[in-house]
């Protein structure tokens, strides 16, 4: 391994800028970082080496010239393939998408090239987002740098897996149950979901468009927080993008690594705490996570959230609603798979022929779903009432927030599981997200901060804060995260093929 | 129109009629709905198109708010409330010219709503409730090639041209036309025409029929009379010219009858009319309710027309058709006969923007209602198409009002500008058809004439003035026809010294 890859992004940067390495440099380091291990990790769908190196020699470039680049630039980072790129397939994970080459990039692909950054490659990821643990990827599963024979966390779980991993000091995840944050916490390393419209989703394949936010893996909150500016901000391309300016989040981070939380409130949501599965070495990371926040000056209270134990099954009628209609483009009529157009057959054949083959089981599972709970009928029933839930949700998170700054909580019930474990029933797998599902529904921010081991494995502390506050959960995970020597990310096992 | 009434009289003993019409508007906007791709009518297949319109992976909508202005202009000219907040929804079915598989429209949150406009039929005004005016996008074309009929049955394969796909449209909705009875097929036409009216004073559409801009679904039902219910209504689409329209109305209820008649029942179904036939066509049977599993668009925030922006549209409508021609009415001081054949000949504009050029309302009247109707029916054309345009009827009846033309020879002219040979003067010119006005060779051709039919002559001499007629025809054949036959009458009894 080489010492470039041991780096963080904000040391990479300031490494390049300063003229001490090369963006050419750390780009070669961390592909021959992936050609070692990835082999073993399979967090890559797709390295462009070559367009990689040609991007690094383009910042080294513009930095000789003296151009004034920002502190990313010449960084390396990795994309979940769910974004669409336009010079590297786009896959969303799926069959059905095989090879596709999208005419355009997404506006938070283009701010990366645009702020230097250099994009190594695509992410593995469960099928168009729909999974725990990435063993829904249609191109096989990502496994876990820390024990290679236990699941990455899903959906993300290429983007944290190739940080955790060291393939990439930063990746693209994103999070619509907690696709970003579970992985993060199960792969020790920190996953960011920005206040919902914080980044732009135009680019992202939509899985539900009401739920569905970009954000940083990193291995440190710092590396988020720089990620975070570089992506985020208003997006005419997107309506339903805040039009705002990016709250201080570096500065915030920066603030957090003092280590003095004095006068923040940390509120400890009760219902998860009697959930049901948490297992006992979670419940206990998380506990002495929470110690070391009072020791840095929080005050931390119990608050009560009673509908967060429906926000679960809310969610699983509303994401599957969304999608059942998102991915309907996918046909087989103008991209992607074609499946029986020999022309023996009618076109309504060839749609469901393509869409039979190319989708997998739980694409399959969560569009039978919500076209369910859409239909004629049903509609009030299912999706109306998850809605109420939604909005019962959102107060709880209102009146929450009128008694502290930010809520604490595990991020993950559990540590990574063995392959295999929960694919046999689906419920189980759901329950992976149990703790990061509301705040996809209330729209508010999230990070998951390593904040120790359980049985040898990562476990992640969640900090959620008010809409638009991003600066503050920031600030709260930055602190915790100064309280690591040697933080969780730089203690990654050694990965061999 | 009378023959509608007594082939439905039969149909009108037992049954009542019940319309609906959906009006769907193609709006002019510069862009489409939902991105900023031109909107050019007959562009090259697929030269019009991004990934938002192509419903790519990734690509989001935003809307337009020239589409959302439009959209609330047509709904304060139809009458209706315009809303404080509404949303677009998602209209979910597959079909292969639809690039997203749903179609971003308003289902039960439309931006205009509870509105009523008054039509004409045969001068009695008739009051149409409008049940909603809602955005949506259009889908696109699909090509069937390879078979004799460019229908999809017998094609060898399809092609798909997106250009079309996400121009923006308004759907109007009436509520149930009611009691129309044997107006009902005038009515529709009426209704349809008025809309087209008001979109083109709007100017939101250019609200061209033929090239489908504004295109009609026709619900009819029939329920025996005194019933309370509604009958089974089938919905013929995309009826795309007035007269369809109206033929239509009339060939579902005479169908509709028939098959009640014979103790059949009728099928909620779609329809398409067949102009070679004049004859309406099943479609695919709807057993149930086709499922379009609306929900709201969750890619798009919802819209809160501000108040101030509505007031200041609504301060801002043009001069509504309605109201432009009660106005006319009174100013052209036609007869109500004259107004009622003038709206029907849809003659309207046309007459407004000759006279405009010049012309007096009646002679505008007389042109377009004579000559050049005659015209386009001869050559299945409507008015608006002809070459002749209201500034050259508004110059041909100049050269008429200024002695330069007769009558006849000013007929002669507008053949030839219909014929595409230029202005009315030019033609004139060309043709050398100016009246004979020069005295001199008049007095000419007359005392030949006398020369030539001296007993004819001698008659008017003893004052049988009728008889002076075989010479006016005589020196109109000398001047092929280019002399005022009244001056050459005059002329010739002054020569001969009657009185």
């Amino acid at each position: 391994m080489s010492e470039l890859t041991g780096r963080t992004a904000e040391e990479l940067g300031a490494a390049i800028a300063a003229g001490e390495t090369s963006a050419v440099e750390v780009t070669r380091a961390h592909l021959d970082r992936i050609d070692a291990v990835d082999p073993a990790v399979h967090a890559f769908l797709h390295v462009a080496g070559e367009s990689a190196v040609a991007q690094a020699a383009e910042v080294d470039r513009r930095i000789a010239a003296g151009e004034k680049l920002g502190p990313l630039a010449g960084v390396p980072i990795a994309v979940k393939d769910i974004i669409v790129t336009q010079d590297m397939p786009t896959t969303a994970g799926s069959k059905i998408l095989e090879n596709w080459l999208p005419p355009y990039d997404a506006t938070l692909v283009r701010k990366l090239r645009e702020a230097g950054l250099v994009v190594l490659g695509k992410t593995n990821m469960d099928e168009f987002a729909m999974g725990s643990s990435t063993e829904y990827s249609a191109y096989g599963p990502t496994c876990n740098p820390w024990d290679t024979g236990r699941i990455p966390g899903g959906s993300g779980g290429g983007s944290a897996a190739a940080v955790a991993a060291r393939e990439a000091p930063l990746a693209i995840g994103t999070d619509t149950g907690g696709s970003i944050r579970q992985p993060g916490a199960v792969t020790g390393t920190v996953g960011a979901k920005p206040t919902y419209g914080g980044v732009s989703r135009y680019g992202l394949i939509a899985f539900s468009s009401s739920l569905d936010q970009a954000g940083p893996v990193t291995r440190t909150v710092t590396d988020a927080a720089l990620l975070h500016e570089v992506i985020g901000g208003h997006d005419r391309c997107d309506s339903t993008s805040i039009d705002a300016p990016v709250p201080p989040v570096v500065e915030a981070a920066r603030r957090g690594l003092t280590g003095d939380l004095t006068g923040v409130k940390v509120g400890v949501v009760r219902e998860f705490a009697a959930a049901q599965g948490a297992e006992p070495g979670v419940v206990a990371a998380f506990e002495a996570g929470v110690q070391t926040l009072t020791k840095l000056g929080a005050e931390v209270v119990e608050v009560s959230c009673p509908h967060f134990e429906y926000a679960l099954p809310a969610y699983y009628l509303i994401a599957p609603s969304e999608c059942s209609s998102n991915l309907a483009r996918f046909d087989g009529v103008r991209y992607g798979l074609r499946v029986g157009d020999d022309g023996s057959r009618a076109l309504e054949e060839v749609m469901s022929l393509t869409r039979d083959r190319g989708f997998g089981p739980e694409v399959k599972r969560r569009i039978i779903l919500g076209t369910y709970a859409l239909s004629a009928g049903y509609y009030d029933a299912f999706y109306g009432q998850a809605q109420k839930v939604r909005t019962l949700v959102t107060r709880d998170f209102t009146a929450a927030f009128e008694q502290v700054d930010v809520l604490a909580a595990p991020t993950t019930p559990f540590v990574a599981f063995p392959f295999g474990s929960r694919t046999a029933d689906p419920t189980q797998m759901y329950l992976a997200d149990l703790y990061t599902i509301p705040s996809n529904l209330y729209g508010g921010p999230a990070i998951s901060v390593p904040c120790g081991l359980s049985e040898g494995l990562p476990v992640g502390l969640q900090i959620m804060a008010p809409t638009m506050a991003d600066d503050r959960m920031y600030r709260v995970a930055a602190a915790l995260e100064s309280t690591q020597s040697p933080r969780l990310a730089d203690q990654t096992p050694e990965v061999t093929a | 129109m009378t023959t509608a009434v007594s082939d439905l009289s039969d149909v009108l003993s037992r049954y009542e009629v019940v319309m609906g019409l959906e009006v769907h508007v193609e709006l002019g906007t510069r862009t489409k709905m939902f991105c900023s791709c031109p909107t050019t009518f007959g562009a090259e297949p697929n030269t019009q198109i991004c990934p938002v319109c192509l419903g790519m992976p990734g690509a989001l909508p935003v809307v337009n708010a020239v589409g959302v202005e439009s959209a609330i202009k047509i709904g304060l000219a139809l009458g209706c409330n315009i809303a404080q907040w509404c949303r677009f929804a998602r209209k979910n079915y597959f079909y292969p010219d639809m690039p997203k598989n749903f179609q971003t429209s308003q289902y039960d949150e439309p931006i205009c709503f509870d509105g009523s406009i008054d039509v004409e039929v045969d001068g009695k005004p008739v009051t149409i409730g409008i049940e909603r005016a809602h955005m949506e996008e259009d889908t696109g074309k699909s090509l069937h090639v390879g078979g004799a009929t460019g229908r999809i049955h017998g094609a060898t394969h399809s092609l798909l041209d997106f250009n079309r796909a996400g121009i923006p449209l308004v759907e109007i909705v009436t509520k149930p036309i009611v009691g129309a009875g044997a107006d009902a097929p005038a009515i529709a036409r009426a209704y349809v025409a008025a809309i087209r009216d008001i979109v083109r004073a709007l100017g939101v559409s250019d609200a061209r029929m033929d090239q489908g801009s504004i295109r009609a679904d026709v619900n009819v039902s029939l329920m025996p009379i005194g019933a309370t219910e509604f009958g089974t209504r089938t919905e013929t689409k995309n009826v795309n010219s007035l007269r369809s329209v109206e033929r239509t109305v009339r060939f579902e209820m005479r169908r509709q009858a028939e098959v009640l008649d014979g103790g059949g029942v009728i099928h909620q179904e779609t329809r398409h009319f067949n102009e070679a036939t004049g004859e309406t066509m099943g479609g695919r049977v709807k057993e149930t309710a086709t499922d379009y599993r609306y929900f709201p668009e969750p890619d798009l925030v919802p819209l809160a027309p501000e108040r101030a922006w509505v007031d200041k549209l609504r301060a801002e409508l043009p001069e509504l058709p309605a109201a432009k021609r009660a106005r006319l009415r009174s100013e052209w001081n036609l007869s109500e006969l004259d107004m009622q054949a003038i709206d029907n000949a849809g003659a309207f504009d046309l007459i407004e923007a000759t006279v405009s050029a010049g012309a007096s309302p009646e002679s505008a009247r007389k042109w377009w209602l004579g000559e050049l109707s005659r015209y386009a029916n001869e050559h299945d054309a409507e008015l608006a198409e002809l070459t002749a345009t209201p500034a050259h009827v508004a110059e041909l009846q100049s050269l008429v009002d200024g002695g330069r033309l007769t009558d006849k020879l000013a007929r002669t002219v507008l053949s030839g500008v219909l014929a595409g040979e230029g202005t009315p003067a030019e033609v004139m010119a060309a043709r050398n058809l100016e009246v004979v006005n020069d005295t001199g060779a008049l007095t000419a051709a007359v005392d030949e004439a006398i020369a030539a039919n001296p007993d004819v002559a001698a008659k008017v001499r003893d004052g049988k003035v009728a008889a002076a007629g075989v010479l006016v025809g005589a020196v109109m054949k000398a001047t092929r026809g280019q002399a005022d036959a009244k001056s050459v009458r005059e002329l010739i009894i002054a020569r001969l010294g009657a009185q």
